[in-house]
């Protein structure tokens, strides 16, 4: 909502207070105010001009010569290049050493070799936006009346010497979508009293119902219908104030009619129409529901197929508006009309709403039925409109309206103690200040004791329960000076779940191991969705996507994690360790919320460790990304229940993918990605892993135990073993820490040899195994002993052979 | 003899001082204190002196032996420095080359901005609440006083699976369920932080997803100017002590009285500049108390319990925190973006 201060002026006295602090007066008591507009800010020397004659630029087609009375002892010489630039109109002058917006300077000048003194400005060039513009001034420059009076300050005629607030209101704010809710609010900030507008006019002989009869057949939409009638109007523009208070607000003029409605519009935030009471072809308004499928012209001059959700006035046969959001193009006012019939109406916020959303015509109008109008303002503002007709179109109102009334008006009645106002609120405010302000926003209020019964405005719609009130007192008392505590009472104990501790150890983890944290998109494409997927569910994809990309929700996080390294890649940053925490979504039924597991997953390309100028360079490898993963489970407490097992996992290297177990649980993978997606992604070797942060989280590790340093030495013995090339060192690992039990404490692989001095098929791989016993020193025999055990288990099961 | 003797030690002196090595000086030692060598020739030749001279030649052979000894010794030690420090000049190394890099990686700025706020309050005795991403209509909208066809749906064009089900617009669902769990008593003093979806096209200002963080308490007799205190804790730690707030009346459907938290602008200290808008101060959150309908709906007696809500964009705050220009790099992952939020402040 734009706010002229000085219209404002016209219902409320602003004197000492500035446009600028009247802002701020409003912002801090409750509607936020985005901007204060100086109309005329950085335009100086413009002043109302006379066309004293006008010729043919001798050099240019499309240039006229003027010569122009600026108030000044002798006339100047413009050339002006609009097309409807015409001896003796009144224009805007912006003379030599003018400054036009934009710091844009008038200097003297010669164009095509004549001379020119200023320039003649459209309204555009003074700084209105061309939207707001009226039509016949829109390609050329702006013409005042014929009494406008040479040489005063054109800015000031077309109101520009104004500040324009713009209102940022909120839903429950409605009543501040007129000028004279806005008053009200100010009147309360400021304490100062409201003048409404005048409507008082002599009684004409003839009554408006011996012209049209209401009848509203929807009267749950539409429980309030006004008509009234004037006669004998004539056509034309509008007065300039009424104009330049309209274009501030940022509404269009077209003429006297159509200004005054929308005039009214702004001033009672009581949407009207006009109808030509001509066309409309017949005494009787009909407000009925659409039929399904009826066709209805706008005054768009577009066709409209309508539903029985559409309510409509009719003259009885055909619609002749579609209610609170646009007229029809039959009875539309036009320069000929002399009879206007003139809607005041309440519509039902609902109605409207479906109306102005299946067709899509939003409007000032659509939007303030939506919000709810004052039902108390519905009749005055027919009144206001009528009077206005009367004054600025000639028209004369006939007597009364026609009606059809079944609104009943119940405002809302709510009490409060002193003692919840200040229980909620922190204070310890007195009843005379809580008085003090319902009066100053003049709600009725009666006082009983501790209770305070206040009757709500109808004007105030919002206002219906306790709480309500609270605001009321807080925002008006000011929240800046409401103290400061801290709540008391029982107090919490404030920490982190385990999980969420986990999760955090689990993040620094990786980044210590120089992964970079990601965060991507949850919404990606079909195809991308199931990518890598865990566990292969229906995707779930949204109703009304804004774009395929972002149609589905993830069921794996890897497809983004490359997107991420593609991205880099292709921005030389080709060695990158990303991760990423992050929901997927499991389709659970439709009716019911999906399934949502918190995954890990990481993704590491191209060098691993790069020391240049030392000749150190490494590319990552499975063992990079393994080893930062059993470096997780070991902190998590989980190396003994983990388990990789070789495995095909679709995208991923055939034969460099292991599945991860905790337990026999499966959750997750690690391995190369498929060197043909790697290509397509335009990667180097990449290497990733995926899995269930959740079912890694919520494992519980084993109990925290201190575990005695040995006191004895241990005995290490290293072997090198001749194996088939498909035994994989967890087997002989397996095969050795069963058979060494209890001595054998730790074994390790410190070689793998599969070179050609091996056998074919075979390789060579090299343990070194720890004994020892914690409560002596062990002998060698024993040591023997339990080693050649150790031996024969692997050769009776691997048939793994000691290398000669 | 004794001439001879003293002819030794001057010699072998002049030797060991001219000496460069300690190869050199060893074959010195060897030349003069060996069993072959001319000091014990000397000796031999004693027997053919008088019982007097005797015990006096020994000495004077002693004192030249130890003499030379003693030159020797300070020799060597000599030289062993000096070969020491030879070995380490030339084991000199360029300090200024750079070190074996150790790559890090470091939190995504939005985490670090959510945990930076987690802590705050957990140190104010707040738990942190997760939920789902994905929402019954009932815990996203009316569960907060937003019926369906309320006009303030309108403020939130949202991701709709089905009639029922849509990804959440907002993280105030945990509340709603965090309440629920509850079963109408209190104290709560949660924090709830999460990613959240709105149907905007993405440009600088706008995500299709973004992440939010709100907090809610709710206990007997719960005030607003708890709200007030406990908001210019948060404000002043975050954003630093000298920073000013200013609370705005506002309206959200689930609080009443509802409020908007200004703190002043950090790049004009206030006197206006384009950031802020011109107007000195910066718009960080919204809050206010939790609407009886609210409260009755999740269970609580709303004459009994009272609460507060606030809630607050994680990317808004690292962008004015940090100078963030445009929305779409928190998600766009660039390294070149991503690296520069491991260092402290």
């Amino acid at each position: 909502m734009f706010v002229s201060y000085k219209w404002l002026e016209d219902y409320i006295d602003l004197t000492g207070v500035t446009a600028a602090e009247l802002a701020e007066k409003i912002t801090k008591s409750g509607i936020e105010v985005e901007g204060v507009e100086i109309l005329n800010e950085g335009i100086k020397g413009v002043v109302v001009g006379h066309v004293l004659e006008r010729v043919q630029h001798p050099n240019a087609d499309k240039l006229s010569k003027c010569l122009v009375d600026v108030g000044e002892d002798q006339p100047v010489q413009i050339i002006c290049g609009a097309p409807n630039v015409a001896q003796g109109q009144k224009v805007a002058v912006a003379k030599a050493g003018a400054v036009l917006p934009g710091n844009f300077k008038i200097k003297r000048a010669k164009l095509r070799g004549e001379e020119s003194n200023g320039m003649i400005c459209s309204l555009t060039e003074l700084g209105m936006e061309g939207k707001v513009v009226p039509k016949e001034y829109s390609e050329g420059i702006f013409v005042f009346p014929a009494d406008a009076e040479v040489g005063v300050d054109a800015l000031a005629l077309l109101n520009r010497d104004d500040e324009v607030l713009e209102l940022s209101l909120t839903p429950n704010r409605a009543d501040c979508l007129s000028m004279l809710g806005v008053a009200y609010e100010v009147a309360a900030i400021l304490g100062r009293e409201v003048k409404l507008p005048e409507t008082n006019l002599e009684p004409a002989a003839e009554k408006a119902s011996d012209y049209v009869k209401i009848v509203v057949e929807a009267k749950e939409d539409n429980p309030l219908y006004v008509a009234k009638l004037i006669k004998n109007v004539k056509i034309g523009p509008s007065p300039l104030w009424m104009q330049t208070r309209l274009m501030s607000a940022g509404i269009r003029p077209h003429n006297n009619v159509v200004d005054i409605t929308n005039y009214i519009l702004l001033e009672y935030g009581q949407p009207l129409h006009a109808f030509d009471y001509e066309r409309l072809g017949s005494k009787e308004i009909l407000v009925r529901r659409a039929v399904d499928g009826e066709k209805f012209i706008t005054l768009d001059d577009t066709e409209r197929t309508l539903t029985s959700e559409h309510l409509v006035i009719t003259n009885g046969v055909e619609p002749v508006a579609l209610a609170g959001v646009m007229g029809g193009a039959n009875s539309e006012v036009s320069s000929d009309t002399t009879t206007v019939l003139l809607e005041s109406a309440y519509f039902s916020g609902g109605t409207v709403r479906k109306a102005s959303k299946d067709h899509g015509l939003r409007s000032e109008a659509s939007a303030r039925f939506e919000k709810g109008v004052d039902p108390k303002r519905v009749r005055a503002a027919g009144e206001r409109a009528a009077y206005l007709m009367a004054m600025y179109a000639g028209g004369e109102v006939l007597e009364g309206a026609a009606e059809a009334d079944t609104l009943t008006i119940e405002p809302a009645v709510v009490s409060i103690t002193l003692e919840k106002i200040n229980r909620v609120l922190g204070t310890e405010l007195v009843m005379a200040d809580v008085k003090d302000i319902f009066n100053r926003l003049q709600f009725p209020v009666s006082i009983e004791g501790d209770l305070i019964t206040v009757t709500a405005p109808t004007r105030r719609g919002d206002i219906r329960i306790e709480e309500d009130l609270v605001e009321e007192v807080a925002r008006l008392y000011g929240y800046d000076n409401i103290p400061m505590t801290l709540p008391i009472g029982s107090s919490t104990p404030g920490n982190l779940s385990d999980y969420q501790k986990k999760r955090r150890e689990v993040r620094q983890y990786l980044e210590g191991a120089g992964l970079y944290q990601a965060v991507t998109y949850s919404l990606t494409s079909e195809d991308k969705a199931t990518q890598f997927a865990l566990e292969q569910r229906d995707t779930i994809r949204l109703a009304m996507p804004m774009s395929e990309e972002r149609s589905v929700l993830r069921l794996s996080i890897m497809p983004q994690l490359l997107e991420v390294l593609k991205y880099n890649s292709a921005r030389q940053n080709d060695s990158l360790a990303v991760y990423e925490t992050g929901a997927v979504f499991l389709a659970n039924g439709v009716d019911s919320l999906p399934v949502e597991k918190e995954h890990l997953a990481g993704a590491i390309t191209g060098l691993m460790l790069n020391n240049s100028w030392q000749g150190e360079k490494k590319a990552v490898d499975f063992y990079v990304v393994k080893g930062i993963l059993e470096g997780m489970f070991a902190k998590l407490g989980l190396t003994e229940r983990v388990q990789y097992v070789q495995a095909q996992v679709e995208g991923m290297h055939p034969g460099r993918t292991a599945e991860i177990l905790l337990g026999s649980e499966k959750i997750g993978f690690v391995g190369q990605v498929h060197p043909n997606v790697q290509k397509e992604l335009d990667l180097k070797d990449t290497y990733v892993f995926e899995l269930s942060l959740k079912a890694v989280l919520e494992a519980n590790a084993p109990v925290l135990q201190y575990e005695a340093i040995p006191r004895f030495p241990s005995i290490t013995r290293d072997i090198a073993l001749v194996v088939n090339r498909e035994t994989v060192s967890g087997t002989l690992r397996e095969i050795i820490l069963t058979a060494g039990a209890p001595l054998l404490k730790e074994v390790h692989v410190f070689d793998l040899y599969e070179g050609d001095k091996m056998e074919e098929g075979k390789k060579s791989i090299a343990f070194s195994l720890k004994y020892l016993a914690p409560e002596r020193t062990l002998t060698d025999e024993e040591v023997t002993k339990v080693h050649e055990r150790v031996l024969d288990a692997l050769k009776e099961k691997a048939g793994a052979v000691l290398r000669g | 003899m004794q001439e001879r003797l003293k002819e030794l030690q001057e010699e072998a002196i002049q030797r060991i001082e001219q000496s460069a090595s300690l190869k050199e000086l060893n074959d010195i030692r060897v030349a003069y204190l060996g069993k072959k060598g001319p000091i014990t020739e000397v000796l031999r030749g004693m027997g053919k002196l008088s019982a007097e001279e005797r015990p006096v030649m020994g000495a004077l052979a002693n004192e030249v032996r130890e003499a030379i000894a003693v030159k020797l010794e300070t020799k060597q030690k000599g030289l062993e420095e000096a070969a020491v420090l030879e070995k380490l000049a030339s084991e000199s190394i360029d300090v200024t080359l750079p070190g074996r890099p150790v790559k890090v990686g470091n939190h995504h700025p939005l985490t670090r901005i959510i945990e930076e706020i987690e802590d705050l309050f957990i140190g104010m005795g707040y738990q942190v609440a997760e939920g789902p991403e994905v929402e019954q209509d009932y815990y996203n909208f009316e569960a907060l006083n937003l019926p369906k066809g309320h006009p303030a749906r309108d403020m939130q064009d949202s991701f709709y699976i089905t009639d029922e089900i849509l990804m959440r617009t907002h993280t105030s669902p945990v509340q709603a369920r965090t309440m629920e769990k509850h079963q109408g008593k209190g104290p709560i003093k949660i924090i709830c932080p999460g990613k959240v979806y709105r149907r905007d096209n993405d440009d600088a200002t706008h995500s299709h997803q973004f992440m939010q963080i709100e907090g809610l308490v709710v206990g007997e007799n719960i005030r607003m100017s708890d709200l007030k205190g406990t908001l210019e804790i948060f404000a002043k730690k975050m954003f630093g002590e000298d920073r000013e707030i200013r609370l705005r009346p506002s309206f959200f459907p689930f609080t009443e009285p509802s409020v908007e938290m200004d703190i002043s602008c950090k790049i004009c200290g206030g006197k206006g500049c384009s950031v802020c808008k011109q107007t000195g101060w910066i718009e960080i959150l919204g809050a206010g108390m939790v609407h009886p309908n609210v409260l009755e709906m999740a269970g609580y007696d709303s004459k009994k319990y009272t609460g507060f809500a606030f809630g607050m964009g994680p990317e808004r705050i690292a962008m004015l925190k940090y100078g963030v220009d445009d929305i779409r790099h928190f998600y766009t992952n660039d390294v070149r973006f991503l690296k520069q939020f491991s260092k402290h402040e």
